[in-house]
């Protein structure tokens, strides 16, 4: 009985069922279910305000006020304290990057500790991401826009963390900066990285994802692989509302 | 500190608390031949001294670390007016409390430069301040402070030296202050004042100057402070420099948080707990200090609502809102 | 007789150095707050009463196991850290999701409870401390006599704001602190313990506070009230110099010091207020302190 085995390879990364999450008094996610296998490249796709920022935080544990069951890696994760979603293996890259001001590039890069075997070295990391080598010293927030978004994905490389949480990592960024967290994004996926991303813009999405999971009012409304994306553009459209 | 008021809106929850309030008048009418008259009187000026606080605290979300300065300036005011200048009582109580709005009007309009903490922080900084004024001026008289305040002649004619004519002097100055309190929060101006507490930025910009509003509330809060306060130097005939200290200002935060934040019976509840307790401690040999520490850690871990806050909380049909 | 503005040089010096002294105490106190403050939201109103407790701490280690003054310069402020700790993780931990007022009223409560407890079994009156056997004396400078524990004094409080600054400023686990303060949960979520980071940064500034206390020993009595009367004057310097800033906690105090000892030399009797006076005038010019970032 393969299942039996913790971290073996059939069983999900991440197995999300009947997640509920609530912001103070207000009921945000209504039971999302979703798996993530390992090396899989997921998406989450949706309007703004339908949860999709949310499943990720209630993921990590940043919404605390949450019920169902969550399992990474063989592990129950509803029980663990918010520090040690990352000690399992869960990296999350914020919508708002979450850089630090107070700290510099290079301190920001090594604040995340390591918490397995396998994560980058700092030279790899300088290697996928030049630019953040010349600003070592600068203070995170001086960084372009495009920059602290390289350095919020860089960051959680060194850690060695399994699964990647990344929330809207090409929103306003310019096109030549999201062709650039395209390639890394391939780059990470070929050594193995497990992604879960939101992102609206799913033309950049669908380089990547192997699956899609439609996010409408709190819940999955359906999902599908990539290669049947082509037929269903409208039900993609009708998601989003364009 | 929002969460620890509630405000009730159901029609048999009024009808029950006019009843209350009435049984509550009845007692205070009763009290002084039941019990020893000064030491109700000591009550009710504390209790007026931590509605007046409430008022701030409550409804418009201040937290003032320095209503000392108001309560015993006043009492000094007051003091030094009818015993040197002969003024007689009214009058001497009036100048108390007009000194404490001038006071307030200073104190406040620097502390309101600052939100939150700070506000808290600056308040006790200032009060401070002018704890050491009053240790170095020499009208009150230092470490002494002014005794033998005559008690006089109420509108010169009901002589104050009489126990009972004294007492219900306070306690129809106290109806007058708590009742101010309760217009000043009902009238337009409090739902204002408590919109500002529930999000001031929300208030700015629906256009109010809520400075403006921030001041006008601590200048109010710190008259009626000082109308406690010079009460309860022409009751105990004496103003001194521990009715300033910033441990009375603490001691009207305990008192409030005690009895309920942002209620109208929570201050008066608290006071009158504070003052029975600390005159219980005072035979006792037990140090009050330590006493109301502990009530003040316990208040804020387990209890922050206040008795009363609890109370009305679990009356039935009782709706918690944050409005 | 050199005279500097109608005043004696040596006067001058002499105030000088006592405002030095004060304001070495008042450094290392509005550090220890402004770290709190940084990380826990927690305007720590219990830091005179540990400041005092340090000195207790050393007073009573010399009299009942006559533990002297060096070992004391440790274990003091060790004792403190210690009482900080179980503070912390027992009732301050409960509030962080509160209004930060509860935490204000919380320490204050805790303040009284300290003060109140010393008093109850020491008094009112203070204890002397001896000035340790390598620190006795003084040296002659010529211009003014300076005592030489006195000097021991700024010296070392500059070492420890110095020291401390640093950490923060250059180490990791100050950069976990300087993350921590700016967003808390996301350091969290990153898998820092900010819960422990927490508690050992409560330990770290009341440990500050006691260090402050056993220096403050030899120098000023040991007493119960020796700290309530203190804190509000660090709560005055702490609103000048801004709350976000360490560095500026640490001149601040210094400066702060320096203006007092001058007011005892020319308007001695504004000298307990000038701080005040002084806080006052920067909400006017600068309400975020001099050294605070928020407008």
């Amino acid at each position: 009985m393969t299942r039996a085995f913790h971290g073996s390879s059939a069983e999900p990364l991440l197995e999300v069922r009947d997640l509920n999450a609530w912001y103070a008094e207000s009921h945000a996610l209504h039971g999302v279910s979703l798996s993530v296998d390992r090396g899989e490249t997921i998406t989450l796709v949706g309007r703004n305000g339908v949860g999709k920022t949310t499943t990720l935080r209630a993921i990590i544990g940043l919404i605390r006020k949450r019920t169902g069951t969550i399992r990474f890696d063989g592990k129950d994760m509803m029980g663990v304290p918010l520090h040690g979603a990352a000690r399992a293996g869960i990296g999350f890259v914020p919508e708002e990057r979450g850089i630090f001001a107070t700290l510099t590039v290079d301190e920001n890069l090594v604040l995340p500790p390591v918490v397995a075997e396998g994560g980058m070295s700092l030279d790899e990391i300088f290697t996928l991401f030049p630019n953040l080598k010349e600003r070592r010293n600068s203070q995170g927030t001086r960084l372009s826009g495009g920059e602290q978004q390289m350095l919020a994905m860089a960051r959680m490389l060194r850690t060695g963390v399994k699964l990647l949480l990344l929330d809207e990592p090409t929103e306003g960024l310019a096109p030549v900066i999201v062709q650039r967290i395209g390639e890394v994004l391939a780059e990470l996926k070929k050594r193995g990285m497990t992604i879960l991303l939101v992102e609206q813009n799913f033309r950049f999405a669908s380089r990547i994802a192997d699956r899609f999971y439609l996010i409408d009012r709190g819940r999955v409304t359906s999902q599908f692989p990539v290669a049947e994306l082509a037929s269903r553009m409208d039900e993609m459209h009708e998601v989003l509302g364009v | 500190m929002a969460e620890a008021t509630q405000t009730r809106t159901s029609a048999s929850g009024a009808r029950l608390q006019w009843v209350l309030v009435a049984i509550g008048i009845a007692a205070l009418i009763a009290a002084p031949f039941v019990i020893y008259p000064i030491f109700v009187m000591k009550m009710l000026c504390f209790a007026l001294f931590a509605c007046a606080f409430n008022l701030l605290i409550g409804y418009t979300g201040l937290l003032s670390f320095g209503h000392a300065t108001f309560f015993g300036g006043a009492a000094y005011f007051c003091a030094h007016a009818v015993k040197v200048w002969g003024w007689p009582p009214e009058a001497g109580i009036l100048l108390g409390a007009l000194g404490a709005a001038v006071l307030g009007a200073i104190i406040g309009f620097f502390a309101i430069r600052r939100q939150g903490i700070y506000f808290a922080m600056i308040t006790l900084a200032l009060s401070q301040m002018f704890f050491f004024f009053c240790l170095q001026v020499p009208f009150t008289h230092g470490e002494d402070g002014i005794q033998g305040v005559p008690r006089g002649h109420l509108f010169g004619v009901l002589d104050l030296n009489n126990a009972l004519t004294m007492y219900f002097t306070v306690l129809a100055i106290f109806l007058i202050g708590v009742f101010a309190v309760w217009r000043i929060v009902n009238s337009p101006f409090g739902m204002i004042l408590r919109s500002i507490r529930e999000n001031e930025n929300r208030a700015i910009s629906l256009g109010y100057s809520v400075a403006y509003y921030k001041l006008a509330a601590f200048v109010m809060s710190a008259a009626l402070a000082g109308l406690a306060g010079a009460v309860k130097a022409i009751v105990f005939q004496f103003a001194t420099l521990t009715d300033v200290t910033w441990q009375m200002s603490g001691e009207v935060i305990l008192m409030t948080l005690l009895g309920g934040i942002g209620t109208m019976v929570g201050p008066i509840v608290g006071a009158g707990l504070v003052v029975g307790l600390e005159n219980t401690l005072a035979t006792s040999g037990f140090p009050v200090t330590i006493a109301t520490g502990l009530i003040f850690m316990i208040c804020v871990l387990v209890f922050r609502r206040g008795i009363v806050g609890e109370i009305l909380a679990r009356l039935p049909g009782a709706k918690n809102s944050n409005s | 007789m050199t005279m500097v503005f109608g005043i004696p040089i040596q006067a001058l010096l002499g105030q000088l150095l006592v405002g030095l002294i004060n304001g070495s105490f008042y450094a290392m106190l509005s550090l220890g707050l402004a770290i709190i403050f940084g990380l826990l939201r927690v305007i720590n109103f219990a830091h005179g009463a540990q400041y005092m407790l340090g000195a207790f701490a050393g007073y009573l280690m010399l009299a009942w196991f006559g533990i002297g003054y060096w070992p004391a310069l440790i274990l003091a402020p060790l004792v403190v850290a210690v009482v900080g700790i179980v503070v912390e993780r027992f009732a301050l931990s409960r509030l962080y999701d509160l209004d930060p007022l509860y935490g204000l009223l919380f320490t204050f409560g805790l303040a009284l409870v300290i003060e109140g407890v010393f008093r109850y079994y020491y008094g009112v009156s203070g204890n002397p401390y001896p000035v340790p056997a390598l620190l006795a004396g003084g040296e002659n400078l010529g211009f003014m006599f300076l005592p030489i524990y006195r000097g021991w004094v700024v010296v070392a409080s500059l070492i420890v704001c110095l020291t401390t600054w640093l950490v923060i400023e250059r180490t990791k686990l100050g950069s976990y602190l300087r993350a921590a303060t700016e967003n808390p949960r996301l350091v969290q979520a990153f898998g820092i313990n900010v819960p422990l980071l927490l508690t050992l940064t409560y330990g770290l500034g009341s440990g500050l506070a006691g260090l402050a206390g056993i220096l403050a020993a030899p120098v000023y009595q040991v007493s119960p009230l020796m700290g309530s009367n203190l804190i509000i004057v660090v709560f005055a310097v702490v609103v000048v110099g801004g709350m976000g800033s360490i560095l500026g906690a640490i001149v601040t105090g210094y400066l702060l010091g320096l203006v007092e000892g001058l007011t005892k030399v020319f308007y001695p009797e504004a000298s307990s207020i000038v701080i005040f006076v002084v806080m006052a005038i920067v909400l006017l010019l600068r309400p975020a302190g001099l050294f605070g970032k928020d407008a």
